[in-house]
This record gives C-alpha cells, structure tokens and sequence, in this order.
C-alpha cells in the first residue's frame, strides 16, 4: 500500500534527478533510475493514489453504490468509478484554443497520471512507423529505427508483463506475451465476420497479468475493470507497478500536489539547476535542486514547462533555440460506431466480463499505396454482457419499433411501456457492438501548442493554448473507418446505431485530443535547427536536460502511444545512467 | 491531506528546499475554513464535499417526486420475475440525478408540469388524482414518438427522458440488475464462451 509516508524520506539537498510527472514516462524513469541507485526526486502535481487502498478503491462496486449509478461527473468524465482524478476541464487550470480550432486535453491529476485509468491497450510500434517519411514522403522520420527500440520494449514486455501472441507481422512486431484471454461470444462473431471479409483479427495486446510474474502483484480476476484501477495490481498502471517498487529502493523522494512552474537553469552554463514548483494544498512556493531534470509532466505540459522556462539566456523558453518547442502536436485519428447484433437477442446468460478491455483487435492490414490516404488506423472492439450502470436502455425507442426486433418477430410501435416494454430491455441486453477506429494522423508544424499570452492558471503559471486542425488525410481516413465498420456490421448480421456519419461530420472523426494520445511536441532529431532532443530525448541546448514523455514522438504510428512512450523512457533512462559512469553528466 | 503530512512536506524547508517558510498558522487556517465532510470510501475529497452540496439540494417537491412514482410505475411494473420502478428505488434515484446533472430540471420540472394540465384538460384534476385507467388514456398517447398526435409532442419528449430515466434506474438497481442476471462483478476465472452456447451459435475456438 502506498501511504503519503514514503513519500517523504530523502534528506538530500541537491537531488541526482528531479523528474517532474509520475505517469507512464515519469513512473518508468524514476524506476530505472532509482533501481540504479540514483536519489530521484519526483514532482507530481496530483494526489497519491493506490488502487488496493480502500480510500481510493472503487473497483467491484456495484452501480448503487454511487449516487449517480456510474455516472461521469464533472470531476470523474469517464464514470462514477473511475480511476481519473481529474479530466476535460480541471477547475482553476485553464487552457484555451486559437482562431476557433478545436483541442481537448484529458489531464490526470493523481500519482500514476493518466496509467491509473488508461485502456492497457499495450502496442509496440513497427519498423515503418519510425520511417514514415521514407515510405510516403509526409512528414518527417524518426531519427532512430525499430532496432534501437526493440530492446527497450523486449524489456518492458517482461518487467510489466503484457498478453498477446506472436504473429510474425512485420510493422506489429512480436514480444514476449502472457497467454491472452479467450474471445468473447462477440469477439468470436467480430472474427468470423472479419474472416469472411478479408480483415485480420488477432488476440489483442493488453498489459494484465494473466499470469503471475512477480510476488509484488497478483494475477487478474477477470472482473473487466482495469480503468478503475486494480487492487491486486494485476493491470500496469505507474502508480502500482512503477512508482511503489521505486519508492521501496529508499531512494526516492517523492512529492504529490507539487505542480511545477519552471526549470530552473544557471545563467553561466545554461545548465539545469532543478525545479521551482506551487504546493497545490498550501500555495507555497519551492525549489528543489537536481544535477539533471527529466520531464515527463506529458507531451502538452512537459512544452508548456519548456516555453514558461524563459531567462536571458533562454528568451524563447528552454532548449528552444530551434523554435519547435509545442509544434508537430498531434494526437491520434478516432471515428466509432456500433451496432447490434439480433441473433444475441435473449442471450443465454454468464460471466464474460473477462478483463477490463477487448480481448481481440484489428491491426492495420491494408496498402496505403492503393488507397486514398496516407496512414493506417487499427481497430478496437466492444460489447457483451457487462455491468448494466447510468445509461443502460437509454434510447430504446430507437429500436424496439424495429422489424423482427420483438419477440414473436411482429412489428410493434416503437417505445411503450410496461410489461412487453420491460422484456424488450432483457432481450436486448449483451446485444451490442461497439467499433473504434484509431488511426495515425500526418504530422503538420501547423499543429501546435503555445503559451497563451493573456491567460494564467490559478497558480499564476501561464497557460496553453492549442491551435489544431485535421487535414483532408485524416478525414479520408475515418470515412474508411466507418466504411469498414458498417461491412463488419453487416456480415455479422447485424444492425448498424444511429445514422452512418458523413461527410457533413467527417465521418465521425473526433475532435482532436478526443484519443488522449498527444505526442510530439519536443520533437527528436538529428538536426538541432527542426527539433528539439536528441536521439537519446536529451535537450541539444541544455545536456543535463531530459524528456520521458510523448512529447519526443517524431510521429504517432497507427498504435496506442503509451507503450512507446516507456520504452524510450526506459532507453533515456539507461543513457542518463551510462553517461553519469562515463562522467559525460 | 491530513496536517500531519502537510508539515511532512514542510518539513523539507528545514532542508533547505523551501524558498518560503511555510506558515503553520496559514495551514490551519486553510483548514478550519473547510466545511468538514468526511470523505467516505471511494470518493475524493472533493467529490465528497460535491456529493453532500447535492444532497442537501432540495429540488423536486412531494407532489412532483410522487407523479413520478406513479409514472415510473407505468413504466416498469412488477412482474413475475422482478418488482416494480420504484420498488427498486427508481424515485431517489431520479430525485438525485436531475440535481446532478442539471440539464434534466427544467425538462423534468416543466414535463411534470405538462402531464398536470394535459390531465386537468381531460379530467379536470391532477395526474395522480385520476383513475388508473384515466392515466393510462393519456400515457398512451404520448408512449409511442412514431405514432403520436403532433400537438402532444411536448409530452412525448417528456415520457420518452421519464422511460429512460426509470429503465437506467431500475436496471441499475440491486432488483434490475438480477432482474437481467448479470453475472460478473466477482473474481473468477474466464475460461471462454460455455461449450452449449458455442453449439447454439455454431462457433468454435478452433476456427
Ligand atoms: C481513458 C484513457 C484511455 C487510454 N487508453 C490507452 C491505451 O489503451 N493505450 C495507450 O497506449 N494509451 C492510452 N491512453 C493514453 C495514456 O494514458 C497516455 O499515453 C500516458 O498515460 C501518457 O503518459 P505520460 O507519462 O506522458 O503522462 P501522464 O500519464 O498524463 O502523466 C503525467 C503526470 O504529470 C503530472 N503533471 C502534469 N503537469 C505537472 C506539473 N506542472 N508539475 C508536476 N506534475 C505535473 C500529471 O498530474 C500526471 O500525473 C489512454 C488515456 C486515457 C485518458
Ligand atoms: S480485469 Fe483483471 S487486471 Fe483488470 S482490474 Fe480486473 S482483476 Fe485486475
């Protein structure tokens, strides 16, 4: 259990690293390091948090326990129980958008960050997806490949444990994978449908143990509940997995409600000095020194740090000599649909809750070359039999007028009430699908964040502002999306929701910042003038300066981010350790 | 955070990591300013404090919360597997949720209000003073959006969002939620679909 006593133990006065954010990036560096032997500390502007504590747990809880049955409220966005401290909108700290663009931004104020709640959809990138430019000439090229890469993830895979198979596809890369769940009854239709058309449908990848691989965490339970944070820390979230086990070195100090303001530097070297940060609880104002400062705050906080880190010798903010700083924002493509599925009406009735997400996916299949748009997208499956809570049989005057949606067949008037109405909400339950398409957008210099020069936060620390547009190839792409959900749809025999998004609402192409995947937005390259870090995420103007976060990504891939985002800080983490050896730090 | 860990943190300043001198006294201060809600299992303090503002909201009056009991009622009735609306608590249920998400008041507040006077047009007293057949006169005609007469649409936006609020209620409940035999919410082990339910639908693990 975490109690806020550990987070207080170091007595060091200037720290080996400070590290600012304890998320996937933030969690897998002080990990690293600490195990090394560093003394780390962390700065973490959010609350503590341990899912298995029973002040925090919400999992198992049935939806009449919350007074809202599950509900999302304004300060829980994706339910009642779920494990985001935090969201769209966090009171008293802003963010704005230019020129009418459209940007959200999902933030996590909590120990663990974003990890605590997220979908443990765990991808590594391929090959291509480091190389982009040299495919389609859009963008630009990582200035590392997928061999530099593959060690870190070898590790990850069998530090935090992931399920999965290995296929042998050449851009969704084999790992070291736990035994995957079985297919749902769903899932197995998904696949047969998807057979049928030609799509690929393989188990998916997802971090839960499925296996034990350590005594310090149990083996999942098959409750479906990983966004609420799992009490024998069965799930990855950095909190659990990252963040305790580093706090046990004894070399880790480390400091919730701690929001930073800036990095500090030596206006003689130009080096890091540390961190100046608000205490969120009391307002008080601090320091805390580091021989060298990672940031892993995630991709939009850590360029919001960088641009507010301004002095004589930095005017346009740190390591920002290229002005790149905040630009190449992108987060990932999103369209989604459901349907349902008649031949699942009055379904026998078990237990297939499973864990906490899809047991099957889609990776990207096609040929770019022979369509329309430039990148591809992978596919995310819902549905089954889960917990009914807030929203369950909402709409329903929506289907029960249906043809052959009634029990004997016959056509009845839509809506209603009563006994019949009564049975047509137990005939449909566990019924439906759900489709989400997650693709890669192109990357633009024209997406960006940037400090918004009228607007602070209730700290006093200048605030972001986004501008953000999608091109022509991203919308080109959801309307693939929706095209191939409504195929899928209707080889499973079933009835797609709602009308088929057009063109008229980009075919249901989310907002962006919708996918909470930003990335890019400190970009890495091999050129200080058009990026920011090196290819180790070290800054190129300030060498005592490291990011851990998603704000190197040179560009998105067609996969979830986050197991990216460990591997390199896994990878920065052991250069920062090599380099200290060498006395290069 | 308990004052005990506030003046851990500070006790970094001795270190010589504060700029500041944390101010005890400000501390205390801060805290004696909370109004002390306690802050129960599974919530966040400031859900706490959020969720026990909204109970002490008194929106919906006696008269309003017992039209939609009846109402609720007409819905979902008793039947022979599982009890009725409000059996299962569907009436606190909606009283809460429309203070909580506060788009639903006026809907709600105004829709009760049309459900009066439409009664009062046709038998000269309240909803819930009238007959259960004289009731069901009038639900009949605003139940079903693909066949009711225009003039009484207002009424049928308003049925519609009280069917939905009712069937998320119940089904939501203790009572819906076996009432529908939901199974999960319990370690298990997941060992894939039942062999008869793979027969039923002509699906294997082989394929
Ligand atoms: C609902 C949801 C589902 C998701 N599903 C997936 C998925 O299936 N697969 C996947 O790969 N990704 C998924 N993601 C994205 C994933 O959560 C993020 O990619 C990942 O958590 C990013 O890690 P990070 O370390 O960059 O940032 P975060 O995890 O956001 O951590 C940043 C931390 O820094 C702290 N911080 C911020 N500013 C400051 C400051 N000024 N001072 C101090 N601390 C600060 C924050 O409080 C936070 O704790 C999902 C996200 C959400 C919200
Ligand atoms: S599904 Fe498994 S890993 Fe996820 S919360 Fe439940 S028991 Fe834990």
């Amino acid at each position: 259990m975490i109690n806020s006593s550990i987070y207080i133990q170091s007595q060091q006065e200037v720290f080996d690293v400070v590290i600012v954010g304890s998320g996937a990036g933030g969690g897998m560096a002080a990990h690293t390091l600490t195990k090394a032997g560093a003394k780390v500390c962390v700065l973490e502007a959010g609350q503590p948090f341990d899912p298995a504590d029973p002040k925090d747990m919400t999992q198992l809880k049935w939806p009449y326990e919350s007074l809202r049955r599950g509900a999302s409220s304004s300060l829980r966005n994706f339910g009642d129980f779920d494990a985001a401290y935090g969201g769209w909108d966090i009171e008293g700290e802003p963010y704005t958008r230019k020129d009418g663009t459209k940007f959200d931004w999902f933030r996590s104020r909590m120990v663990g960050g974003r990890t605590n709640h997220w979908g443990r959809i765990s991808l590594r990138f391929g090959p291509d997806d480091f190389k982009r430019k040299s495919i389609d000439g859009l963008g630009d090229d990582w200035p590392i490949g997928y061999d530099d890469v593959k060690p870190y993830y070898d590790k990850v895979d069998k530090m935090i444990g992931v399920f999965g198979t290995n296929e042998g596809l050449r851009n969704n890369p084999d790992g070291f994978f736990l035994p995957p769940p079985k297919p749902r009854l769903h899932e197995l239709m998904i696949k047969k449908a998807n057979k049928a058309l030609g799509i690929p449908t393989y188990p998916s990848r997802m971090s839960m143990l499925t296996k034990p691989i350590n005594n310090e965490r149990g083996q999942c339970f098959y409750c479906g509940q990983c966004n609420r944070g799992c009490s024998a820390y069965a799930d990855f979230s950095s909190s659990s997995v990252l963040i305790k086990p580093a706090a046990a070195t004894g070399n880790l100090t480390m400091l919730p409600f701690a929001m930073a303001r800036e990095v500090l530097t030596d206006p003689a070297t130009g080096l890091a000095t540390g961190v100046s940060y608000v205490h969120t609880g009391t307002m008080q104002e601090y320091t805390v020194k580091g021989k060298i400062v990672v940031l892993a705050a995630s991709a939009g906080e850590t360029a919001r740090l960088l641009l507010n880190s301004k002095s004589s010798r930095f005017p346009n903010g740190l390591a920002n000599s290229s002005g790149v700083v905040g630009k190449y924002l992108n987060d990932s493509t999103g369209a989604s649909r459901s349907a349902i599925i008649p031949s699942l009406f009055n379904r026998k009735r078990y237990n297939e809750d499973g864990v906490g997400g899809m047991h099957i996916y889609t990776p990207w299949w096609l040929d770019n070359a022979k369509l329309d748009f430039p990148r591809g997208y992978h596919i995310e499956y819902g549905g089954g039999m889960g917990m009914p809570n807030y929203g369950f049989g909402w709409g329903i005057e929506g289907l029960n007028g249906r043809e052959n949606f009634t029990r004997d067949g016959l056509k009845k008037a839509a809506g209603g009430y009563g006994a019949t109405l009564k049975e047509d909400y137990r005939r449909f339950y566990g019924s439906y699908v759900s489709f989400a398409g997650r693709g890669e957008p192109v990357v633009r210099e024209d997406n960006y964040c940037e400090i918004d020069p009228n607007v602070v936060d209730k700290y006093g620390i200048p605030v972001l502002r986004f501008n953000y547009k999608w091109s022509d190839y991203e919308v080109k792409q959801a309307k693939h999306m929706q095209e191939t959900f409504e195929e899928i749809i209707h080889a499973m025999g079933g009835e797609p929701m709602g009308k088929k998004p057009g063109a008229d609402s980009n075919y249901g192409l989310a907002d962006p910042g919708r996918i909470i995947h930003e990335v890019g937005t400190a970009r890495m390259g091999d050129n200080k003038n058009t990026s920011v870090l090196n290819s180790n995420c070290q800054a190129h103007d300030v060498k005592n300066l490291f990011v851990a976060d998603a704000a190197p990504f040179v560009s998105q891939g067609d996969k979830n981010a986050t197991w990216t985002i460990l591997a390199l800080s896994l990878r920065t983490s052991e250069y920062i350790i090599d380099q200290r050896k060498k006395g290069n730090l | 955070m308990k004052r005990r860990d506030y003046l851990k943190n500070m006790g970094l300043s001795s270190l010589g990591l504060a700029v500041f001198n944390p101010d005890e006294k400000a501390i205390e201060n801060l805290e004696s300013a909370k109004v002390p809600v306690k802050r129960p299992n599974g919530r966040t303090q400031e859900e706490a404090e959020m969720e026990a503002r909204l109970q002490a909201e008194v929106f919906l009056n006696k008269h309003e919360l017992d039209t939609i009991t009846i109402l609720s009622d007409i819905i979902i009735p008793a039947d022979g597997k599982s009890g009725s609306a409000s059996q299962s608590g569907v009436t606190a249920f909606i009283e809460f949720i429309v203070k909580d998400k506060p788009e639903f008041k006026t809907p709600m507040r105004g829709g009760l209000r049309w459900l009066d006077s439409e009664s009062n047009k046709r038998f000269g007293k309240k909803f819930i003073e009238i007959t259960a057949a004289q009731r069901i006169n009038i639900v009949d005609d605003i139940a079903y959006p693909g066949t009711a007469p225009k003039h009484l649409s207002q009424g049928v936006s308003f049925f519609t969002l009280m069917r939905n609020l009712t069937a998320t209620g119940f089904f939501s409940s203790k009572m819906g939620i076996a009432d529908l035999e939901y199974k999960g919410n319990t370690p298990n082990q997941w060992n894939g679909v039942p062999d008869d339910v793979l027969k039923q639908y002509g699906l294997s693990y082989d394929a």
